[in-house]
């Protein structure tokens, strides 16, 4: 079976898991640039968490003919010190056109703080002036549903984003429905405790439809799975979902929503 | 889509092993010295989420744990997240 992995921290894995990746039939994979566990000192920082997104990573992953893109931005837990932020926005513009980088994010709020929602704002603002995709975390646990209220409260106010070019991820049962109502694509993570677990991601499928849905590992530093995708691919089987809907979700889907970049090539 | 038999087959005994482990984590968590903070409240708050009528009970419970304050935070006081919406008086 071959499959995108659309969201992975891969700066947080081993080379053997780029290994087991291919193994798995993983064709591509996408890495939004995120929270490292812990906070940076300085700008210089995320220069060089850039230069490893875009120059590194896609080398370590070609040696085991997977596709590596990236995303760019400075992340929520972050963004709460806007001067800070600022600094580290201002480097995107030296890296977004790298042949490798597909859009922005994963961008959105944490903490749901003013601060947060402002940086988070000015970053839809840079991807609506480079006419790139969007990806955006929601927050953790507690704060999802308040803080996915308030993303799509924001998104409502640029009037020129094509709704179909932003993907809000870790959606969960209480939040998909807001998410795909109003228009946007949706992801839900497959992790072992937090977010979705594979049976309830696949519920969601079932109750939600296909269309505007993909599944990541979201494998990162913490308590995650880099094989999440296909292992929930095969609890689909077991599930009586033939292969191309499962095709459609692990493949199709991802490679419909990240060809709206003209990079993302497969 | 399988049957609810070919479901049952297919997963009664692991939702049976996680209902008897969160029995099994209450009763610790009773064993246990010192109080039990709003996290165990809410938990045994949402446990009656499970006998209502489907469909919509894990939504339910989502929406139960969590923080339905509507209003943006001056700033973060710290980071992380913890599972249950946190009184104001509770210390992080």
């Amino acid at each position: 079976m071959k499959y995108i992995e659309p969201h992975a921290h891969m700066v947080s894995r081993t080379t053997d898991d780029y290994e087991k990746l291919a193994l798995a039939g993983c064709e591509a994979l996408c890495e939004p640039a995120f929270w490292a566990g812990f906070d940076r000192s300085s700008a210089d920082g995320f220069f060089d968490y850039f230069r490893q997104l875009t120059e590194y990573e896609p080398k370590r992953a070609a040696k085991f003919g997977i596709r590596h893109y990236s995303w760019l931005c400075i992340n929520p837990k972050e963004a709460d010190d806007p001067a800070f932020a600022r600094e580290v926005m201002s480097l995107i513009p030296e890296f977004i056109g790298r042949p490798s980088v597909l859009g922005i994010g994963e961008i959105g709020l944490n903490k749901n703080t003013r601060n947060e929602l402002a940086i988070f704002e000015e970053h839809v603002q840079i991807a609506l002036d480079h006419d790139v995709p969007v990806l955006i975390h929601t927050p953790h646990l507690e704060d999802k549903l308040k803080g996915t209220r308030l993303i799509l409260d924001s998104l409502a106010g640029f009037g020129k984003l094509d709704r179909g070019k932003v993907i809000i991820d870790h959606v969960e049962e209480h939040t998909v429905g807001l998410v795909l109502d109003a228009g946007y694509w949706a992801g839900m993570t497959l992790y072992p405790e937090s977010k979705c677990t594979p049976d309830r991601a696949i519920d969601i499928l079932e109750l939600h439809g296909t269309e505007r849905l993909w599944m990541n590992s979201a494998c990162d530093w913490g308590v995650s799975d880099p094989l999440a995708v296909p292992k929930c691919a095969l609890e689909m089987k077991r599930r009586h979902h033939d292969a191309a809907q499962i095709h459609e979700i692990v493949f199709e889907n991802p490679r419909r929503f990240l060809s709206q970049s003209p990079k993302f090539v497969l | 889509m399988p049957s609810k038999t070919e479901l049952l087959d297919l997963q009664f005994i692991g939702a049976r092993a996680r209902l008897i482990d969160l029995a099994a984590f209450l009763d610790r968590i009773d064993r246990h010295p010192g109080e039990a903070d709003y996290r165990y409240d809410a938990l045994k708050k949402a446990l009656p989420i499970l006998l209502g009528e489907g469909p919509g009970r894990a939504r339910a419970v989502l929406e139960a744990l969590s923080d339905q304050d509507g209003g943006l935070l001056p700033h973060a006081a710290f980071q992380g997240a913890f599972g249950a919406p946190r009184p104001a008086t509770h210390a992080p």
